[in-house]
């Protein structure tokens, strides 16, 4: 189990090393100095290249590579060129916004689509599996803003039940669950759909085996064979997607973000690309693939614990 | 190149694509409907409206639906119905394109790391994992934002989110296929390596490619038009879906109907390819029949 997380580990910094390796070149290879962009058109060329020597911009590639290699893995991503705030404090202050958007997301996804999937699978070519059926697909075609601002036009500016600003600047706790209804709903809709499918067809294979035969013949009761049995054995490919998916929610989670005037990650690398803020877009990028490396190493230790033949190696 | 030399997998083509076309089911049917219209109606918008997508016209800024205006007009006065027509041209092109990219390219590189294995296959599949390690909208976003919003650079910039997919399938199924009877045979009879590949090993692994294809043009359009709602998309005025959706939405407290129609065909243009993605999928593995 060590062995595994720690093999794993190494894998996810080879990961990073490169991610790291390909932003740094992408940014250097592209046009636009970032000197003169801080400064403005006006500025004087002395200034611009007092400014390049500051940022270090004029020593040679290998070197800047090396120092921001070497304080990238400290957990040091240099300070932003725009503000000069730490980057690490500006990622980190809007973090909680994006990480509770998508959990609770997530977890609400999770939770209306299992039962759906069930639903539709004992059900099956009948009303409620086709209605759930069309349900999930009309879900996984939406994109994230479509979905936010169809809810945000029914929910928030007809009916006013909740506000169409999400500033999370909320002070009750009450008044902050109204801020998230929407944008999580939103992306818990597009989860949901993808949970929905494969809890549906994960059902209906374990549902035609004979250990689900053998347990309705000698007497268990219906929905103790669906939810127990059945059900048990379906949560690994309901993980896998889980997973996958939470990777594409974070992704998402940007158009929800920009929806609902939500601060959060989404925004922030908005903000570094419009004004090529590098340092800012390089820290952003490291945490991003920090998040998917995460996410997908706790995908596999979910295994062991759902399934104990699972032995990690 | 005789006919007696060929090994046993070269089936009569013609017959099965023939099959194939008569096993297509509804899903696939509706939805191949759908992009066709679409296809077509983004052909001969200018025969569907007299009006330009981008002339502005102040004396008719935000009127409703009917009154001239099939579907009113936004805030410059423009018509949304000629909008939307000529917005198709671009939501299909960049969908398909981007993905026809990706297929090629990805499909390719799949097929030779899994044909050739050894350090080839592991450099490859690490280079495609670092690709994937990364949220697909974010690497978008970010490309598109350094490398500039043109047709060509937001087709590359999806094209590159979707290539490790198709390596990935194209590897897998290279690698069940590699030591067939048939390929062994292939090589018996002294082919090259790259004629196996490609003329023998490669027919059987297309079917699940094309699969593959339909739902990641779903994805491709979906993307398409949420760089275009970030403000990453073709620059105003050109008529992206997207786009429509981000000024609708910045007038949305006054007049619904901008965001709404715009919506409305993203999402019909989304559910179609993710319908014949479905419905293939069905038809090629039977086995997954009730997997959609």
């Amino acid at each position: 189990m060590l062995t595994f997380i720690l093999k794993r580990l190494g894998f996810a910094l080879i990961t990073l090393i490169c991610v790291l390796t390909l932003v740094f070149l992408v940014v250097r290879i592209l046009p636009g100095d970032p000197a003169l962009v801080i400064l403005g058109d006006q500025a004087s060329p002395d200034s611009v290249a007092a400014l390049r020597d500051r940022l270090g911009l004029n020593d040679p590639i290998l070197v800047q590579y090396a120092s921001f290699l070497g304080r990238a893995l400290q957990g040091d991503l240099g300070n932003s060129m725009v503000t000069g705030r730490p980057v690490t404090s500006e990622i980190l202050n809007v973090l909680p916004y994006t990480l509770e958007l998508t959990f609770a997301a997530l977890v609400l996804g999770t939770v209306l689509g299992v039962p759906a999937g069930v639903w539709a699978a004992v059900r099956r070519n009948r009303i409620p599996d086709y209605l759930m059926r069309l349900v999930s697909l009309i879900g996984l075609s939406l994109p994230a803003f479509v979905a936010a601002i169809i809810l945000m036009m029914v929910f928030a500016i007809h009916f006013g039940w909740f506000p169409v600003i999400s500033a999370g600047n909320a002070e009750t706790l009450t008044e902050r669950l109204r801020q998230m209804a929407l944008p999580t709903l939103a992306l818990a809709l597009i989860m949901m759909a993808y949970i929905t499918r494969v809890t549906r067809s994960a059902m209906l294979e374990v549902l035609s085996q004979d250990f689900v035969r053998t347990a309705r013949a000698k007497g268990v009761s219906p929905s103790r064979v669906v939810w127990t049995h059945a059900l048990g054995n379906c949560l690994i490919p309901i993980t896998t997607v889980v997973g996958l998916y939470l990777g594409i929610l974070i992704g998402n989670s940007v158009l929800t973000e920009i929806v609902f005037s939500r601060p959060g990650l989404g925004k922030l690398i908005l903000t570094a690309l419009t004004q090529r803020d590098y340092t800012l877009l390089q820290g952003m990028i490291v945490v991003y693939t920090l998040m998917v490396v995460v996410v997908n190493l706790a995908t596999d230790l979910t295994y062991g614990l759902l399934d104990p033949r699972i032995q990690y190696k | 190149m005789t006919d007696m030399a060929h090994p046993p997998a070269a089936p009569a083509k013609r017959r099965a694509r023939l099959g194939l076309l008569r096993r297509l089911n509804l899903s696939t049917w509706i939805g191949l409907v759908i992009v066709v219209a679409l296809v077509l109606a983004a052909i001969f918008a200018p025969w569907l409206t007299e009006y330009s997508p981008s002339k502005q016209n102040i004396l008719h800024q935000l009127s409703p639906p009917g009154d001239g205006h099939l579907l009113g007009t936004d805030q410059y006065g423009r018509d949304i119905w000629a909008r939307l027509l000529y917005g198709a041209r671009y939501s299909l092109t960049i969908g398909i394109f981007a993905i026809v990219v990706a297929m090629i390219v990805g499909t390719f590189l799949g097929m030779i790391a899994g044909f050739l294995g050894g350090r080839t296959d592991i450099v490859l599949m690490q280079v495609m994992d670092v690709i994937l390690a990364f949220p697909a909208l974010i690497l978008g976003l970010a490309l598109v934002a350094l490398i500039g919003a043109t047709m060509g650079n937001i087709i590359i910039a999806i094209a590159f989110t979707a290539t490790p997919a198709f390596a990935r399938i194209a590897r897998a199924g290279v690698m069940t296929q590699r030591d067939r009877e048939y390929a062994q045979a292939c090589r018996a009879l002294g082919f090259s390596g790259p004629r196996i590949l490609f003329r023998h090993i490669m027919p059987a692994i297309l079917p699940e490619v094309m699969v593959m294809s339909s739902l990641w043009m779903a994805t491709a359009v979906r993307t398409e038009a949420s760089l275009a709602f970030i403000g990453l998309g073709l620059a105003p005025p050109t008529p992206t879906w997207g786009g429509m959706v981000r000024e609708g939405y910045d007038n949305i407290l006054s007049s619904f109907h901008l965001a709404l129609a715009p919506s409305i065909a993203i999402l019909l243009l989304v559910l179609a390819f993710n319908l014949i993605g479905d419905g293939l999928r069905d038809v090629v593995d039977p086995r997954l029949k009730d997997a959609s």
